[in-house]
């Protein structure tokens, strides 16, 4: 009875001594451990044998160690409780794993916030809601239902000193998209700043531009060089460069005396011209009104092959198409 | 450039556009699994399959796109443009290369790096009937064989491999959650793809015991090409930002108990002339011994 008591007491004591090393894996060469990304790397070299022999069993051997060993080092971590969860705090991953994308530069400032930084203006946090007085409400200050809205005047009023048959709606909607290109000018602009690249120009120095004759570039230049509060006065002149003091088409004047017959034959033309029953056609007139009045109505229509006007090669009288 | 120069249309795409430019601390890299012009069923199922593992930062493209990834590029990186995906794996199927599978990056839109592996074995989820780990688990990665090590080709591999199957980057476990071990062993030529699920045990000690059990997928891959970075654009794409470095905590210690210690530096003060509280009781009086009387101030 005794033998077999010490017998049981050694097996369980042999258990209890198995069960404390169970967490101990012995290797030759350490294993490498970046706890950060949870990463095991084991670089002892593989039995050839063992894994052709019973490759299953031996590649769960060597998981099971890797992460056996990992486990060791994770539940040496500082532990937080939260909640029911026990937490580990991971430190930084070890392993170098290159970006997706690159480091983000500084922001330069813009020409607003430079002039802002210089004079000591302040951003001042404008409120969402405006007291309007006309429907003595809360409203927003902008969007959906705002207060104040200008376009929904149905009254505009003509200024003194403006053309009567001017259509004011339409300037005004004119001018709100001058401003609007205006500010997208000068973002591009602090955007080229930012970037140091040139920007896609507007006008003559626009995109697809590039590729311009001879004469068309000669053209630019000299408008660009006027383009400046002195329309062009004291801009330096290059090296090789000719200064002509006006540009473009000059203004002809009939001399004052004129020769009888020329005088006498020109103001019969205009008579003549005044007096013909069906009105002259001017056709390159009349066909770019067209095409632009096309536009204005139904911008993609006018995409379509078919509904551009044929421009007819005899010259002469030919009726418009219809009464507007 | 372009990213500041496109105007968004909507508070929605300023938040994309936002969501999507560079950042000091980057988002967790999403991955694309693409199909080639043809593949067969094994290559299909083991785009279904890692696409499983690597949700929810991943996307699986429905439609084939028809391309070469080791001769040109273009398509990829237009993809993943469009996509804002830094990982792809990418599946045809070809007599000359059948099941074939290229694993690759992207940095700043550019190929970064790309391997290819063909598979000659594949066990799905499905074929290992035992019960698996839930979806989005960040797995522990055990990488077995001293190829991992020595072979140059092979040490960029393991960078590929831990890169895709990492899943995001974070600062704290929940002791419970590590369910899921992805095993990788080298042999020549081969490697060999074991996916586990982790059942703890009592040991002795605070810490557990570890037993794993074969949950699938398992794959058997060979190495067919790879293409690497050149070493000065993986430099430059391994460059961090200061401001991601962890700043030094200065003048704080803690000692044995645990209790917190602070040190403050001091400039030299003269004892005798320190600013104290004032005390009446400490004025100095006039000297009554010196027969000098207090200034008096004459009255106006």
């Amino acid at each position: 009875m005794v033998v077999r008591a010490e017998a049981l007491l050694q097996k369980i004591q042999k258990e209890e001594e198995e069960k404390l090393l169970s967490i101990q894996v012995p290797k030759t060469i350490d294993v490498a451990i970046d706890a950060g990304n949870l990463l095991a790397c084991d670089s002892n070299p593989i039995d050839t044998k063992q894994l052709r022999s019973d490759k299953e069993n031996y590649l769960k051997n060597l998981a099971r160690e890797g992460t056996q060993l990992l486990f060791n080092e994770i539940w040496k971590l500082p532990i937080e409780r939260v909640q029911d969860a026990v937490i580990a705090k991971v430190p930084a991953p070890t392993t170098v794993i290159p970006r997706e994308k690159p480091i983000p530069k500084a922001k330069p400032p813009t020409k607003w916030e430079e002039y802002a930084k210089l004079k000591g203006i302040r951003k001042l946090k404008k409120g969402r809601m405006v007291w309007d007085d006309e429907s003595k409400s809360w409203k927003p200050r902008w969007g959906y239902k705002r207060a104040n809205d200008d376009t929904k005047e149905w009254v505009l009023e003509v200024p003194a000193n403006a053309d009567p048959n001017e259509d004011q709606f339409e300037k005004k909607l004119k001018e709100k998209k001058e401003r609007v290109a205006k500010n997208e000018l000068q973002r591009l602009r602090n955007v080229a700043r930012r970037t140091g690249k040139k920007v896609p120009g507007v006008g003559r120095t626009a995109v697809g531009q590039e590729k311009q004759s001879k004469l068309e570039l000669e053209a630019a230049f000299h408008v660009s060089k006027q383009a400046t509060a002195s329309l062009g006065r004291f801009q330096e002149t290059l090296k090789g460069e000719k200064n002509v003091k006006k540009r473009g088409q000059k203004r002809k004047f009939e001399a004052v005396t004129q020769k009888c017959n020329t005088e006498k034959e020109k103001q019969l033309s205009i008579l003549n011209q005044m007096y013909k029953k069906s009105p002259q056609l001017n056709l390159t007139k009349a066909v770019n009104k067209e095409i632009q009045d096309g536009q204005v109505k139904n911008p993609k229509a006018g995409k379509r092959k078919n509904t551009k006007p044929a421009k007819s090669k005899a010259g002469g009288k030919r009726p418009t198409r219809g009464k507007r | 450039m372009e990213n500041e120069i496109v105007k968004p249309r909507s508070q929605r795409h300023r938040r994309v556009l936002k969501a999507r430019a560079p950042k000091i601390h980057e988002n967790d890299k999403k991955t694309m699994f693409v199909r080639g012009g043809n593949t067969s069923d094994v290559v299909t199922n083991v785009l279904k399959e890692m696409y499983m593992l690597k949700k929810p930062d991943a996307l699986l493209l429905r439609k084939r796109n028809i391309a070469r990834p080791f001769e040109d590029q273009t398509t990829l990186e237009f993809l993943s443009k469009m996509n804002d995906c830094a990982l792809f794996m990418f599946g045809s199927h070809s007599k000359k290369r059948p099941n074939n599978l290229v694993l690759g990056r992207f940095f700043d839109n550019q190929t970064l790096d790309m391997m290819e592996v063909g598979v000659d074995v594949f066990q799905s989820l499905r074929e290992v009937k035992t019960s698996k780990c839930p979806l989005a688990t960040k797995p522990c990665l055990v990488f077995s064989g001293s190829l991992f090590e020595s072979d140059d080709e092979l040490r960029k591999v393991k960078n590929i491999l831990i890169d895709f199957f990492r899943g995001p980057v974070v600062e704290n476990i929940r002791l419970s959650g590590l369910e899921h071990v992805m095993q990788f062993t080298a042999e020549e030529g081969k490697i060999f793809l074991r996916s586990y699920r982790v059942l703890l045990k009592k040991s002795g000690s605070r810490t557990p015991r570890v037993e794993i059990e074969n949950m699938g997928p398992n794959l058997d891959l060979t190495i067919r090409r790879t293409h690497f970075a050149s070493d000065d654009l993986f430099k430059k794409a391994c460059k961090q930002p200061r401001a991601a470095k962890p700043r030094k905590v200065k003048n704080i210690s803690s000692d044995v108990f645990g209790a917190k210690k602070g040190r403050i530096h001091m400039t030299s003060q003269d004892l005798k002339n320190l600013q104290l509280r004032k005390v009446k009781a400490l004025k100095r009086k006039p000297d009554a011994s010196s027969g000098k009387s207090p200034k008096k101030k004459p009255k106006i």
